[in-house]
């Protein structure tokens, strides 16, 4: 048994902040969230050159071959950093279901583009009614050259900066993945509280792909992406909380009032106590799931699930305790305070909230 | 990173788990309280345990104990839970006044005290709290006062379990009334048979008296019966504090998983609103959120084991595992009894579930957030020495 990190994931960890800390400060965030398309093309260059977005894509196809445990000490870190780029989009949506998909010429196209960073991929899954793990309207049909797709996207995450799309939708009797060029879809942001990574309409009208681009199937892929893509978001959301607890420990040391720092309070020392708790067991729980996917152990879908229910109570805990402890200041524009909220409660609601993912764990501990 | 035995892990549970199956007594409930009609079944486990090599497991071997690693520790205490064993009746002698007796004790005190706590000879209880000193566990004020070659100690404790059938008292007195509250006090081993010793069981809400009150007066305990100087028993006191949870929180988190298992077996054949309870989203939602607060205990616990054994140095995970435990514990005794329905009301009886053991989890479970550090005591520690936190005040 041993639950710790090897040098090289300490190493991994330690040269993330380093070049988070320079690279994607808060002032870096707030001039990504006010431009025209909240993205900052040599902030993704800097990432993509340290070879981020491969660090689980096998070395044959240009990544780094690590595992999901690395992959999540850096969206650990980058959620620290609250990082305005679309990073998560690409490694914790798109990226599972991409190295899930059927082996073939499409998916290392896929995979290589996304390794070197120069291809982005968003994930065209949800449509007007938000739900995650429900059936779908948009239908693919064959056609003579491939499949033609009708439909709409709604709630696509990055899809506006994003060069494939994976597009969910109905084939016969079951569903299939597509990578449709972003080019061919019809893209419309939609203003979003995070506005560092937007969400967007895609309309689909009739689009026609070769039959190369349906790279997977529901039946094949099952559950296994939604684990990966849980236990990446509560990696995130993981460091957004300890980001913020840091911030709160540090205030209330300094913060005066009564002639005493108000981290003398219960009140307040109480509510940081719980703010730890909450985020060591969120960690405990990624790490956990990390290792069980990487391992592919029986428990892994209910580990990741777990993972993501524990993200969440982090995440919302600890933001909108955040902005207490700090009082009239943390609820200021200037402060920085509401880029973590905005990041965390974007985490919260996007890809299932807290209530689906308990269904998902309620269903593995009761089918035991 | 590997949550797997070792070959050597694997084998050492295997070896427990053996052990344990063939030797445990039939028919036995685990963490039921120290009633009379229990006592001579744990007397005669706590002896097989010993004669088994499994008492003391974390004692050095040249104190009769097995030597046995953190890891080694650790599993005994999951598969004890597991195996749903009898409570070790020594459990005090075991896990806090032995251990405190190596790290202090004299020679002579080492020799004359070690084997019969291991073989449950002679049994412990700890008279700390007072009932003005709980939490502010430094305002004791049982007084201790030398004359000539004893100490003559007057005083009242609280809350001590298993005092009415204790030989031995591991007790904080206070020895300079005039020093700072916590410079003036020192260790004392009592025996509990002395005149002036008085014990009055205490009637906990569960209906039992699983602990006790003590009153001393004029009790005349030899000098030669103090664990290290006069006034350094604030010191010797925190060795104490440092083994009463041990590796505690890994049978806690366990016994939890073996509970939350029964609360979704009793959900499955309790009918709610006409349908099994399982089939209620609320029910199910409480259910999950239960497993992931009991799931992050055990792997908080990992983690703070794998700190411990890499660094030699306890990490901020193992503050929270009380905490979060007694809290999770609390509300899942409440759902127990929920799932019941009116069932959930009675103490025994074929109605009732498990026959009324869950009632008495539930009550039971009450005393969770105050025992061996209150909740708002463990938020106090880990805002302050955790991270690092101005002292209230």
């Amino acid at each position: 048994m041993d639950f710790g990190f090897t040098e090289e994931q300490e190493l991994l960890r330690k040269s993330a902040r380093e070049v988070l800390a320079e690279r994607s400060t808060p002032a870096v965030a707030r001039a990504v969230m006010e431009s025209e398309t909240g993205f900052d093309e040599s902030l993704w260059k800097t990432i993509a050159e340290l070879g981020w977005c491969g660090v689980a894509i096998p070395e044959a196809e240009g990544g780094l071959g690590l595992g999901w445990v690395e992959q999540a000490v850096l969206v650990e870190e980058t959620g620290r950093a609250v990082l305005p780029a679309p990073y998560l989009s690409t490694v914790g949506l798109a990226l599972p279901v991409v190295l899930l998909a059927e082996p073939g010429e499409m998916r290392s196209r896929l995979l290589q583009g996304i390794a070197s960073g120069e291809m982005r991929v968003a994930l065209a899954l949800t449509e007007e009614d938000g739900e995650w793990f429900a059936p779908l309207k948009a239908a693919a049909t064959k056609s003579v050259n491939g499949y033609t797709i009708e439909g709409r996207k709604v709630f696509v995450a990055d899809a506006h900066v994003a060069h494939e799309l994976l597009v969910v939708a109905r084939l016969d009797d079951d569903f299939a993945v597509f990578a449709v060029p972003a080019a061919d879809t019809a893209i419309t942001p939609l203003p979003t509280l995070d506005r560092t990574r937007r969400l967007s309409e895609v309309r689909l009208d009739g689009v026609t792909v070769g039959s190369e681009r349906l790279i997977a199937s529901g039946k094949s892929l099952g559950w296994r992406p939604a684990d990966r893509t849980a236990l990446v978001i509560a990696a995130e959301q993981t460091g957004v909380a300890q980001r913020v607890l840091e911030m709160s420990v540090q205030y209330a040391k300094e913060r005066e009032q009564f002639g005493k720092p108000i981290g003398s309070f219960q009140a307040i020392s109480h509510k940081l106590a719980d703010m730890l708790l909450l985020t060591e067991s969120a960690r405990s729980h990624v790490y956990y799931a990390a290792w069980a996917i990487d391992e592919g152990t029986p428990d892994a879908s209910l580990a990741a699930a777990s993972a993501r229910v524990a993200g969440i109570e982090a995440g919302r805990f600890a933001t909108a305790e955040a902005i207490q402890v700090h009082g009239g200041i943390g609820f200021t524009y200037e402060h920085d305070l509401h880029l973590f909220y905005r990041r965390a409660k974007w985490d919260e609601l996007y890809y299932g909230d807290a209530t689906v993912w308990r269904e998902r764990v309620a269903e593995l501990i009761a089918a035991t | 990173m590997d949550f797997r035995d070792t070959a050597a892990e694997a084998a050492f549970r295997k070896d427990v788990r053996d052990w344990l199956e063939a030797n445990k007594p039939s028919g036995a409930v685990a963490g039921l309280g120290v009633t009379e009609g229990r006592v001579g079944m744990l007397r005669t486990w706590q002896r097989k345990l010993h004669e088994g090599g499994w008492a003391g497991l974390g004692w050095p071997k040249e104190y009769g104990g097995r030597g046995a690693s953190l890891i080694e520790q650790v599993i005994f205490s999951q598969e004890y839970a597991r195996a749903k064993a009898p409570s070790i009746l020594n459990v005090i002698g075991i896990g806090m006044a032995g251990p405190t007796i190596i790290a202090h004790g004299t020679d002579e005190q080492k020799h004359r005290y070690l084997d019969k706590i291991l073989s449950g000879e002679e049994i412990w209880c700890q008279g700390f709290s007072e009932p003005g000193a709980g939490s502010d566990l430094g305002a004791l004020r049982t007084s201790a006062v030398v004359e000539g070659d004893s100490f003559i100690v007057n005083g009242q404790k609280v809350w001590t379990t298993l005092a009415h059938i204790a030989d031995w008292c591991i007790l904080l007195a206070r020895t300079d009334p005039t020093a700072p509250k916590h410079k003036g006090i020192s260790y004392l081993l009592v025996d509990m048979h002395s005149p002036g010793v008085e014990v009055r069981p205490l009637r906990q809400m569960t209906g039992e008296a699983e602990f006790n009150e003590m009153f001393f007066t004029d009790v005349r305990v030899p000098r030669d019966n103090i664990l290290g100087d006069v006034n350094d028993g604030w010191r010797i006191a925190m060795t104490t504090l440092l083994h009463e949870r041990g590796t505690l929180g890994f049978a806690l988190a366990t016994q939890a998983e073996i509970v939350l298992g029964e609360a979704i077996a009793l959900a499955k054949k309790t009918l709610k609103a006409g349908r099994p309870a399982i089939e209620d989203p609320l029910v199910r939602q409480r259910l999950a959120q239960l497993h992931v607060e009991i799931q992050a205990m055990r792997l908080n616990n990992y983690r703070a084991l794998t700190t411990v054994m890499r660094t030699g140095i306890p990490g901020p995970e193992g503050s929270l595992g009380k905490l979060l435990w007694s809290e999770s514990n609390k509300r899942l005794g409440e759902l127990m009894l929920e799932i019941q329905g009116p069932a959930g009301l009675l103490e025994g009886s074929g109605y009732a579930g498990d026959n009324g053991e869950w009632v008495y989890r539930h009550f039971r479970s009450r005393a969770n957030s105050i025992e061996a550090g209150t909740s708002e005591i463990l938020r106090n520690i880990i805002a302050e020495r955790v991270l690092g936190l101005p002292k209230h005040k």
